[in-house]
């Protein structure tokens, strides 16, 4: 069933509107779980929209086998998803960095208030996001430290290949993820693939993950895949690899192989002269999770990370 | 006066970025003023440039104390404005939500890095600041609580009012913020405009700034005492949005006096021309902000009324 979360009025014969569709099962108990699966939190972020669309046509196959409640919120900033548009149109504002919100606040925050009131009471929550259009990622959870104990072994059963338990950030404590695992609500952000484009076997991928998930909740009867294992950095380093000059950045790595110290990543180049400005080179062995997939680079532009681990 | 580069980064397409800085006087780092940070941030711009304006004249008069050195930074982000973005223009980060920046990291985090690095260590910061919400202010100054400020000294700019406000996550990577966490007294001075140029507040904000210097000791400039400041805490201000979305009329001007129930802005359909909702005071108080874009949404900030004061 399709229902509004949130109505704004804009000004001019239309209203912004947040829209879930609640799955619910064929004979209801009253006591179903709650699985909500958002995302379209930046307007630039694709890879969630083939979830969202593939949960949709599992669930209809199978109706039966479904024993909780399946809310699917497609796009909680839809303007920004309308008008390729990283934040909310107008304001200039990261919808990623307003939690809770407050209805009080301006409308952006009262908007972001009322859908923390709509994700409250789920049993637990899966925030997709895309990383950005300027670098590729493997499918991947991201976790910071302090609530790695509760989410870690959530996250092992979602079928990506790598958690990444990270250290808090006091500016993070403002995303939707931060603000719902504070209200109570177990909330595993999915980063995966590139803005503005759909990556069809990462998103199958990460539905068979969530498939998984629900029928360790009892939300799912029907069959699941056989989900990978996947890398938990907890007690492993990431190196990060930024530009160190200004051009045209060439990779010469597969985006989510294991590579070895020393190995070419890629190079900067000068349009202008041809000169290679950068050789790029891993500085560890390890799994590269994240490659830069915008060409241009300025100083301190991010190209790669590694994970650093030995292979198996 | 000696004028340096304080960060230069070269870039794939376009002229190296220099962000200059202006220096005044020799010794103890005493004061730091940085203007626009983001790419619209006209006004903050424009103060800067007149302020150095003064300060060169008030060295050449000898007017400087000795052993007190002023940097002056009017632009940091010369890469956004000439192209008329407010945020850096390859991935839309605001290098005010970078601070204290890294110097390793992407690359706006290194330009607050590297400016952070220079800008760092005077016993006084001042920031020529903007709002993300479109309107007007009553000119004021604006410190963070972070448990290291000093309402008493924002009093000495000779502003009607000096603003408190608790920081939230988001605040911890401004400027303001981190030259606080790293011991300088750190002051936002907001005037009427930000992407608009309006003379007559950029003059009471280097008038301001100049106060602030003299009675501290940094210059020796004779000029008005201004006000005694009235200190506000940014959550007691009567906040008034709108019922509807639709185009919008303007009544009050930020400084107005209102009374509970004033009408302080209609709401029109933006096809018929009907009013759909008026929205009234509620309360007695000073208008301290109002939006000021032609067209507004539903529950949208229009207004942010002081709470019960008088003229």
């Amino acid at each position: 069933m399709i229902e509004t979360v949130a109505s704004v009025e804009l000004p001019v014969e239309e209203h912004l509107l947040i829209q879930k569709n609640r799955i619910e099962p064929e004979i209801k108990t009253g006591k179903e779980k709650r699985i909500a699966i958002v995302t379209g939190t930046h307007g630039d972020e694709l890879e969630g929209q083939y979830v969202c669309c593939e949960l949709n046509r599992r669930l209809a196959g199978n109706p039966s086998c479904l024993k909780g409640i399946v809310d699917i919120y497609p796009a909680l900033n839809p303007l920004g998803m309308d008008s390729i548009t990283r934040g909310i149109p107008m304001f200039d504002l990261d919808m990623n960095r307003i939690f809770p919100g407050s209805d009080k606040g301006p409308m952006s925050e009262t908007v972001a208030a009322k859908i923390m009131e709509e994700l409250a009471g789920a049993d637990l929550c899966i925030d997709i996001h895309a990383s950005n259009i300027f670098l590729m990622e493997i499918p991947q959870v991201r976790i910071s430290e302090g609530t790695a104990e509760r989410l870690v072994p959530l996250a092992r059963l979602l079928n990506v290949d790598f958690v990444w338990v990270h250290a808090s950030a006091t500016v993070l404590e403002s995303t939707l993820a931060h603000s719902l695992n504070t209200a109570g609500v177990p909330t595993l952000v999915v980063e995966m693939g590139v803005g503005m484009r759909i990556t069809e076997a990462y998103g199958n991928q990460l539905t068979d993950g969530i498939f998984r998930l629900m029928k360790e909740l009892g939300i799912w009867e029907g069959e699941t895949a056989p989900v990978k294992e996947p890398v938990v950095s907890e007690d492993h380093h990431v190196e990060f690899l930024n530009a160190e000059a200004a051009g045209i950045f060439v990779p010469s790595a597969a985006h989510g192989e294991w590579v070895r110290k020393g190995q070419h990543l890629g190079d900067i180049l000068s349009p202008l002269t041809g000169e290679i400005l950068q050789r790029v080179q891993a500085g560890v062995d390890g799994l590269l999770f994240t490659r830069r997939e915008y060409p241009i680079v300025y100083n301190g532009s991010l190209l790669a990370r590694i994970l650093e681990v030995k292979k198996g | 006066m000696r004028e340096e580069t304080l960060f230069s980064m070269k870039v794939p397409y376009r002229e190296e970025i220099r962000i200059k800085g202006f220096v005044f006087g020799k010794g103890e780092k005493s004061a730091c003023i940085v203007g626009a940070i983001r790419g619209n941030e006209y006004q903050q711009l424009y103060v800067c440039s007149q302020l150095v304006q003064a300060l060169q004249a008030l060295e050449e008069k000898g007017a400087l104390a000795s052993n007190k050195e002023i940097l002056v930074v009017p632009c940091v982000n010369s890469h956004s404005m000439n192209i008329g973005k407010r945020f850096w223009p390859v991935d839309n980060t605001d290098i005010n939500r970078m601070f204290p920046g890294n110097s390793q990291g992407e690359t706006t985090q290194r330009i607050a890095a590297g400016i952070f690095e220079k800008i760092q260590n005077y016993s006084y910061g001042i920031q020529l600041a903007s709002f993300y919400l479109p309107g007007d202010f009553i000119p004021h100054v604006r410190m963070m609580e972070t448990g290291y400020q000093s309402a008493s000294l924002a009093n000495l700019f000779g502003l009607p009012y000096v603003v408190l406000r608790k920081p939230r996550p988001i605040d911890t990577t401004t400027l303001n913020y981190n030259w606080q966490i790293w011991n300088t007294n750190a002051f936002s001075l907001y005037t009427a405009e930000t992407d608009e140029l309006d003379q007559e507040s950029a003059g009471q904000a280097v008038a301001a700034i100049l106060r602030f210097l003299t009675r501290m000791g940094i210059i020796r400039y004779h000029s008005h005492s201004g006000y005694i400041a009235e200190i506000i805490s940014e959550d007691e201000l009567a906040v008034v949005r709108t019922d509807a979305g639709g185009i919008y009329r303007r009544k009050c001007r930020p400084g107005d006096e209102v009374h509970y129930g004033d009408i302080l802005a209609e709401i029109v359909h933006p096809l018929d021309g009907h009013v759909i909702v008026q929205a009234a005071a509620p309360t007695d108080g000073i208008i301290f902000f109002a939006h000021k874009k032609p067209l507004v949404t539903e529950h949208e900030v229009i207004y942010k009324i002081i709470r019960r004061l008088h003229k």
